[in-house]
């Protein structure tokens, strides 16, 4: 039989579960449990009236590895809905950085300078640092982090992405 | 739901007599007690005491396995629970269906390093179908009624229920199981019909076709089982059975070719590897069937039936997916098959079943005999003659002891064959053998077993004894971990590396000091008495057989080979390389 060299590529993949204790380590033991990769994952409470949280988790596989992950997660008891965002059509994704940067004098200035160019807001503010504020794709975000680190770049916390699909189907 | 206030223990005893349970396996405990002290109370539910926790879950795993119904544990929190890690596992890997009641600390003092706390849910999450921890008394008996529909549902599972003892002890009120239904788990049971026309299609013009058929059959039902040969039957094809589905078709029936996979058949496997259409039924391309994937069955197109849609392309790529349940896509199977206005010609199947007489005629199940020294297979093959004509349930322990069973012993119908197949757990046959005697008092139970292997749960002889559950444990005793030192001498040049045993109880003494009957035998012509005394025996028996220590287990197909690279016999220089593939032919 010849040999399939198959392309790992990256997925989008939203999980609708039921906000129940363990959900979330239920999820991530089913990664680590078989050796998936987890590049991000974000969670939160989207239907307080049913209970319901999304799960968003970028991962990256082979084809037959991600037919495999949304199988299993499908399989897991609380979960609703597994929907490949990657493959199912146009969606949008965003990530939420907040990065803090320490500079005086003419840094300060050129990291302020570079905000701007990218869209960033200050959300913190004292005589020798910023914090700045950056949604966009984990791309825009990356470029950003990488502006900053000669400016005098201290922490960066990063959301992990979330994604929706484009139009008015939902999910 | 009714307004009456019950305490936790009543409504548990309550919820599982309403699920139809009457009997369960269990061990006592701290936190667990207000439970035993209300089981004390009533007649309605069994309890089976074991002597450990590991042992209550394999029983309850007999038990599911011969009824078709949920087995239930009931064990006491930290030790107790952590101790049927393993059963739980083995079901896991196993699809069968228990409900494992675990106490637990009371809720105030989890997470407090309290005695005897263990995070059992956290634990068991990956060894679990799924699990519970109850907080709410008034979700107790809801939860119950889940565990079981989980449990029971699609590609059934062990589902596990912690129990704090403040909700044992604490008043709620009942929820009746028709007033539960499950938020998301509702697996597809009905398999696509255009999916099933293809197949059907399919079917209908292979030349060389094989059904490979598994657990899933099994666990299906007994109309799936019926099914299944009806079909077989209509369509001509010949059949392999995995480890799990032995007994899915009957072993006697003239188009099954044996078992499949490392200690499968020649004639099975070589049909795996040379079929141009595998129709894959209830089985999951365990690593055991398929040996090295970049080479199993090359040539042919493969339809894939399971419930489970995590095991379609799990392990080998297959061209059309059905997912459903086992009885009900062979149904549909059947009718549309009849419904073809072209019958297929069967005279199309005839150079197949030809090369597949010839494979059957090199006879791969044979092996020396010996007028001196019981061969194992021998001693099967005398356990299956002697108790084939009744009504036999037969429970194994893990390794070559095991492989001869499923080689030897032949089965006619399902949920008659019990064995630790994916996890591959010592230890297994005694307890479940146990739970299958309970489940059936007044039929033959045995326990196939190996001497090492007996010895990792040993101490439900006691069980037995105190339940009058005459199991009959049928020891091939090599003094050897056989499989373990049959590796070594193929595998790791002869050094049997921690694989022998060079202590060994008085088998005959350690049954009567139980109270049980112990038997010995080593000569070949003294075999039949010991057996037929053994099945005459109302008791639990140890029955210790001497068997030729240097016996192995073929054939074999070495982990990491493929089909047509099996091993038929004794060798002495290491493994050689596969003959071509074209002759799909084989070593010595």
């Amino acid at each position: 039989m010849v040999k399939i060299v198959e392309e790992i590529r990256y997925h989008t993949i939203c999980v609708l579960v039921d906000n129940e204790a363990g959900v979330l380590a239920r999820v991530i033991g089913l990664f680590s449990g078989r050796g998936y990769n987890i590049d991000s994952l974000t969670v939160a409470e989207v239907d307080p009236n049913e209970k319901l949280s999304l799960i968003t988790v970028v991962t990256s596989g082979t084809p037959m590895i991600i037919e495999q992950i949304k199988a299993q997660l499908g399989r897991l008891v609380p979960v609703h809905k597994v929907s490949d965002l990657t493959v199912e059509g146009p969606h949008v994704e965003r990530e939420l950085a907040l990065v803090k940067v320490a500079a005086t004098g003419e840094k300060r200035g050129e990291s302020m300078l570079t905000a701007n160019i990218f869209r960033a807001r200050v959300v913190d503010s004292t005589s020798e640092s910023f914090v700045f504020e950056i949604v966009g794709s984990s791309e825009k975000l990356d470029a950003f982090i990488r502006a900053m680190t000669p400016l005098g770049l201290v922490d960066v916390s990063r959301t992990g992405v979330v994604a929706i699909a484009r139009g008015a189907k939902p999910l | 739901m009714t307004n009456e206030r019950l305490s936790g223990s009543q409504l548990l005893l309550k919820a599982l007599a309403d699920q139809g349970v009457d009997v369960v396996f269990g061990y006592p405990g701290g936190v667990v007690l207000p439970l035993y002290d209300e089981l004390f109370k009533q007649n309605r539910i069994r309890h089976v005491l074991v002597r450990h926790e590991q042992g209550a879950v394999h029983a309850a795993e007999g038990y599911a396995r011969s009824t078709g119904k949920v087995g239930v544990v009931l064990v006491t929190s930290g030790p107790g629970a952590t101790n049927t890690v393993t059963g739980l596992t083995d079901a896991l890997m196993d699809s069968i269906p228990i409900v494992c009641l675990t106490g637990q600390v009371p809720t105030s003092l989890i997470g407090n390093d309290a005695f005897q706390e263990a995070d059992i849910t956290g634990i068991t999450r990956a060894c679990t179908k799924h699990n519970y921890l109850v907080k709410d008394i008034n979700r107790l008996a809801r939860t119950i009624h889940e565990a079981f529909y989980v449990a029971r549902s699609g590609r059934p599972g062990p589902v596990l229920v912690d129990l704090p003892k403040d909700i044992l002890t604490g008043e709620g009120s009942y929820v009746g199981p028709e007033l539960v239904t499950h938020k998301s788990y509702h697996p597809v049971v009905k398999g696509e019909t255009s999916s099933i026309a293809k197949a059907v299609e399919m079917m209908a013009e292979a030349k060389r076709p094989l059904l490979y058929c598994g657990g899933g059959v099994i666990n299906s039902g007994p109309a799936a089982s019926e099914a299944l040969t009806q079909f077989l039957h209509m369509t001509g094809f010949p059949i392999t059975l995995t480890l799990m589905g032995l007994g899915a078709v009957p072993a006697s029936d003239g188009q099954y070719l044996g078992m499949v996979g490392m200690h499968g058949t020649y004639e099975a496997n070589l049909a795996m590897h040379g079929c141009d259409l595998m129709i894959a039924i209830g089985s999951r391309f365990d690593d055991r069937v398929t040996g090295r994937t970049n080479a199993f069955s090359p040539h042919s197109t493969k339809i894939h039936v399971d419930i489970d849609p995590s095991n379609i392309n799990k392990n080998v790529m297959v061209d059309l997916p059905i997912v459903g349940d086992v009885a009900n896509v062979l149904g549909e199977m059947i009718s549309l098959w009849r419904a073809r206005t072209k019958r297929p010609d069967r005279k199309r199947l005839e150079p197949w079943w030809k090369q597949i007489e010839e494979w059957r005629g090199r006879k791969c199940l044979n092996y020396p005999p010996s007028d001196k020294l019981i061969k194992p297979q021998y001693a099967i093959q005398r356990l299956y003659e002697l108790t084939r004509n009744r009504d036999t349930y037969i429970t194994t322990e893990v390794g070559q002891h095991q492989m001869w069973a499923a080689q030897h012993y032949k089965f006619e119908s399902p949920k008659r064959w019990m064995t630790s197949g994916g996890l591959g757990t010592m230890g297994y046959g005694l307890p479940a053998a146990i739970g299958v005697q309970v489940a059936h008092p007044e039929s033959l139970v045995v326990d196939i077993a190996g001497d090492s292997s007996i010895m990792m749960n040993i101490q439900e002889v006691a069980t037995a004894v105190q339940y009058h559950l005459p199991v009959k444990v049928f020891i091939t005793n090599n003094k050897y971990m056989g499989m373990v030192r049959q590796w070594q001498e193929l595998l790791y040049g002869g050094r049997y590396s921690q694989s022998h045993n060079e202590s060994q109880p008085d088998f005959v003494k350690l049954a009567e000091a139980f109270g049980a009957v112990g038997l010995r035998c080593d000569k070949p012509d003294e075999l039949d008495a010991t057996i037929e005394r053994m099945i005459a025996a109302n008791a639990p028996v140890l029955c210790e057989v001497i068997v030729d220590p240097s016996e192995n287990c073929f054939p074999m197909i070495p982990a990491g080979a493929a089909h047509n690279e099996m091993l038929l016999g004794p060798f002495k220089d290491g493994i050689a390389k596969s003959a071509s593939e074209n002759d799909g032919m084989v070593l010595i």
